[in-house]
């Protein structure tokens, strides 16, 4: 009977999906468990609130205040610079080029970026500081972090600024507003919730990257104190820390990944909420 | 007569200030426009550049195809990593292929708006973690749970699937290395395949429905056919995302330069094989070019996957607009 | 000035839309300090013509212009003209008012700002100024700093009338500026419009016939891109020259 095949057919798919949908639910809900489990039991205050000590990586005292520190300063350095790139070619892009082949060739162009492996940001930044004759430093770290951002950062706010009805920049077309102030005055207002997401975006997957800074920013157990002195990370002091034949040691490499975790949930859920909050004068 | 005056009292025909300023900026930017583009030329060259002196001493075909790596007596053949590099993204898609595609189906097809709205933070929320942490967790939980249940199991039936052959102690293997990537490109695809399924006119599927087919049947024959450009384009890109993904994978695949046999070998996959010599390669004569041809090889796989499906997904997303 | 001198006219202007002609060689006057009312059967050309008029038709894509358009004598379109000033000299009243995504008082004071006056003094002054001409002062006083995309679609639009008279312009410019607003808002829009038109040469596109013969000096009447009449209202109202423009009167298209 025809009838019954489809509805058993219709039935086994749902159950096939709902399957996959709890199994995509369970991944998540297994690492958030497993990495606060795993951390909760040696994260103390002292972790956060100090750098390492002697004999650390044997398993002495110290923290990872370090690598906390470092971490900051890469990502808002890197998320800084490619601020300051993203920003106006994204906004600039959709007054000057709209609709054009070379906007498109452009837009090409971020998309490609966009894939680029962090690992191969890496290679290409420590090349260029070979050539420079610089040293693994936080400056090195920063620049290549801001090349990986930037790309990132740029489309997020691109697809924002195309979504923005034409009306609004008539409007201010029509107020005699130069193509300039059309895009910073009025378009930047609308999409400043937009903007927001689209920079902590980048912030976070610039301070969740590992490859990219491991040959750049080298590693140090003390906070850079210039642009020039090396910087530690979180990643990768989950990573070093990992890497050690010392359970202690690997306890700590725990709590440093619940530390970076909870950093980039909370960069995440942040903003959510500033998105929200900033949505005040936007016109829908 | 006219009874009010103008506050710039000057003619239209003078540009102002304003203008002439708009008019300097629209002429810079058409420069400053052309920065991402010079990025991804000046980073193919530089690699390109920089692996000079091995292409030269080697021919490409035996670096591709040379299986043995020894640096210190001057061999450098790629085809254990770039064999590994394949092997994890094939398991990985395997796995995630068929999960992520039943999942944007039914969060297009079958989940109510709500739910829809719901997930949509919550694929960004598994998106935003750092690939450490997925290394971590597959470390913690994958590592184990491969090497104590799944390898004896799967093991039983390796004389009818070599494949599944487990001479591996260990469980840091290629399948952990696959399981891991999967979860990790699972949210990015979910969320471009639900993107590409949202295109489908809404008519399409009520007509098939109107026929008296049932949903999945209005899936299968209506929707998944117009769909079906968008959604390998969105799959492919999934997989150079898993090609070149480097530190979750790093921690758990083993990183044995051999050319693996069965799922449960280790792998040493390109982006591992960068990350854990580069800084350390200085001694060697070619190493830091060797190691540049790995990246400069990695980026053009990735590269070719990803301009095929952008352009295809740029086609199908745009056609909705 | 002389006052007889037509405000805005245009010579031989033909638009294009890539290979679609949407306007075909118009040459009409637009009298200074009177409303003239553009009318038509939708699709006749007349938002285009209104587009022309302020080199808004530039920001359509692939759109193309001939001919000449003149502001007290002088070619618009001529390359060595500011747009940006052209457009100052003429406020744009749209079919549906669209707010800028920022306060009451800031959508006001934007013209000023980016036309140079600064001071805090003479902007709230300005600002209180304008707001009472449209007639949204006394609604919106005690919340000049809320969004503007609180108030009513009424209220939003004589807003827009506000921020656009707020920059001085010459001319008023409206494309059915009351099709999107309830009638009570749209009587305010008309009330304003015919005080207004003692300071300032108004130009509408309406589709509405009764709108025009309550509000029009001047008629010009439009169809399929092409101008048919134009002429002072009674007369175009009342004896009808063309053929076509009777039938339209008429209701028979």
């Amino acid at each position: 009977m025809r009838w019954k095949w489809q509805y058993l057919e219709e039935k086994f798919m749902q159950g096939l999906m709902l399957l996959s949908f709890g199994l995509i639910l369970l991944s998540l809900l297994l690492i958030l468990f497993t990495i606060v489990s795993k951390g909760l039991p040696s994260l103390s205050w002292e972790m956060i609130s100090q750098t390492p000590k002697g004999g650390f990586y044997l398993g002495k005292e110290g923290g990872i205040l370090n690598a906390i520190i470092g971490s900051l300063y890469l990502a808002l350095g890197g998320t800084l610079i490619a601020l300051l790139f993203a920003f106006p070619l994204a906004l600039l892009l959709n007054i000057y080029l709209s609709q054009r082949l070379w906007a498109d060739i452009v837009r090409l162009s971020l998309d490609i970026l966009w894939g680029i492996p962090s690992i191969v940001y890496g290679a290409f930044g420590f090349t260029l500081m070979i050539f420079l004759g610089w040293r693994a430093s936080l400056l090195g770290g920063i620049l290549t972090l801001a090349l990986l951002e930037f790309p990132i950062m740029a489309r997020a706010m691109d697809e924002v600024i195309r979504r923005v009805p034409p009306d609004l920049p008539r409007a201010a077309y029509a107020l005699g507003s130069t193509n300039l102030e059309t895009a910073f005055l009025v378009l930047t207002r609308q999409i400043l919730p937009g903007i927001a997401t689209a920079i902590l975006l980048a912030f976070g997957r610039g301070i969740g990257d590992a490859a990219s800074v491991l040959f750049t920013a080298g590693y140090t157990d003390r906070i850079p104190n210039s642009l020039f002195s090396p910087a530690a990370s979180l990643p990768l002091a989950v990573f070093f820390q990992l890497g050690t034949p010392f359970p202690e040691v690997q306890q700590r490499a725990y709590s440093a990944a619940l530390i970076l975790t909870v950093i980039v949930l909370g960069v995440s859920l942040t903003s959510r909420w500033l998105s929200h909050v900033l949505d005040r004068y936007s016109i829908h | 007569m006219s009874g009010f005056s103008l506050s710039t009292p000057q003619s239209a025909v003078t540009r102002s200030y304003r203008s002439q300023f708009d008019r300097l900026i629209r002429r810079m930017f058409w420069a400053f426009s052309a920065l991402p583009l010079f990025l991804a030329v000046s980073i193919l060259s530089a690699l390109w550049v920089k692996s000079q002196p091995i292409l030269v001493a080697h021919p490409l075909a035996e670096l591709l195809l040379g299986s043995a790596w020894k640096p210190q007596r001057g061999e450098f053949g790629f085809l254990p990593f770039i064999s590994g590099t394949i092997w994890v993204t094939v398991v990985a898609l395997v796995i995630a292929v068929p999960v992520c595609l039943l999942t944007a189906i039914y969060l297009s097809e079958y989940a109510s708006g709500r739910l829809q709205r719901l997930i949509k933070p919550l694929l960004d929320l598994l998106a935003a973690i750092p690939s450490v942490i997925y290394g971590v967790w597959g470390v913690l939980v994958i590592g184990p749970w491969v090497q104590h249940s799944i390898a004896p199991f799967l093991s039983q039936w390796s004389h009818i699937f070599p494949i599944f052959t487990a001479t591996n102690p260990t469980g840091y293997s290629i399948l952990a290395g696959g399981m891991v990537l999967a979860v990790m490109i699972a949210p990015f695809m979910i969320a471009i395949a639900y993107e590409v399924f949202q295109t489908v006119p809404l008519g399409l599927r009520q007509a098939s429905l109107a026929l008296g087919a049932t949903r999945w049947q209005t899936v299968k024959y209506a929707v998944l056919p117009k769909a079906i450009s968008g959604i390998v384009a969105s799959l492919i890109l999934g997989c150079s995302r898993a090609l070149g993904e480097t530190m979750a994978v790093l921690m758990v695949v083993g990183n044995v330069p051999q050319i693996p046999r069965s799922i449960f070998d280790a792998a040493y996959p390109l982006p591992a094989l960068i990350a854990n010599n580069y800084g350390e390669m200085m001694s060697i004569p070619l190493y830091d070019a060797a190691l540049m041809t790995a990246s400069l090889t990695l980026l053009v796989m990735v590269l070719g996957l990803n301009l095929f499906s952008i352009l295809t997904l740029r086609h199908v997303l745009r056609e909705k607009k | 000035m002389s006052g007889t001198l037509p405000h805005l006219e245009t010579q031989n202007l033909s638009a294009y839309y890539g290979t679609t002609q949407a306007l075909e060689d118009v040459s009409i006057v637009i009298p200074r300090h009177q409303i003239t009312m553009i009318i038509g059967p939708s699709g006749c050309g007349k938002t285009t013509l209104l587009k022309c008029l302020n080199r808004f038709i530039e920001l359509e894509e692939n759109a193309r212009v001939e001919g000449k358009v003149l502001l007290d004598g002088e070619n618009i379109y001529s390359p060595t003209v500011d747009v940006t000033e052209v457009r100052k000299k003429s406020g744009l009243l749209a079919q549906r008012p669209y707010p800028l995504p920022m306060s009451i008082f800031d959508n006001v004071a934007y013209g000023l700002r980016i036309h140079r006056l600064r001071s805090r003094h003479e902007l709230n002054q300005a600002v209180q100024q304008y707001l009472q001409v449209a007639g949204l002062w006394e609604e919106v006083k005690d919340r000049l700093h809320c969004p503007a995309s609180q108030l009513s679609i009424g209220q939003q639009q004589r807003l827009c009338l506000a921020r656009g008279l707020a920059v001085e312009p010459e001319i008023i410019l409206g494309d059915e500026p009351t099709s999107a607003l309830d009638p009570v808002s749209a009587q305010h829009i008309e009330r304003r419009l015919i005080e207004l038109k003692e300071r300032y040469t108004i130009v509408l596109v309406s589709h509405i016939l009764r709108q025009a013969r309550r509000l029009a000096d001047y008629v010009i009447f439009m169809y399929m891109g092409k101008v048919i009449e134009a002429g002072p209202a009674h007369q175009v109202f009342n004896y009808p020259q063309h053929e076509r423009t009777r039938a339209y009167l008429s209701g028979e298209f």
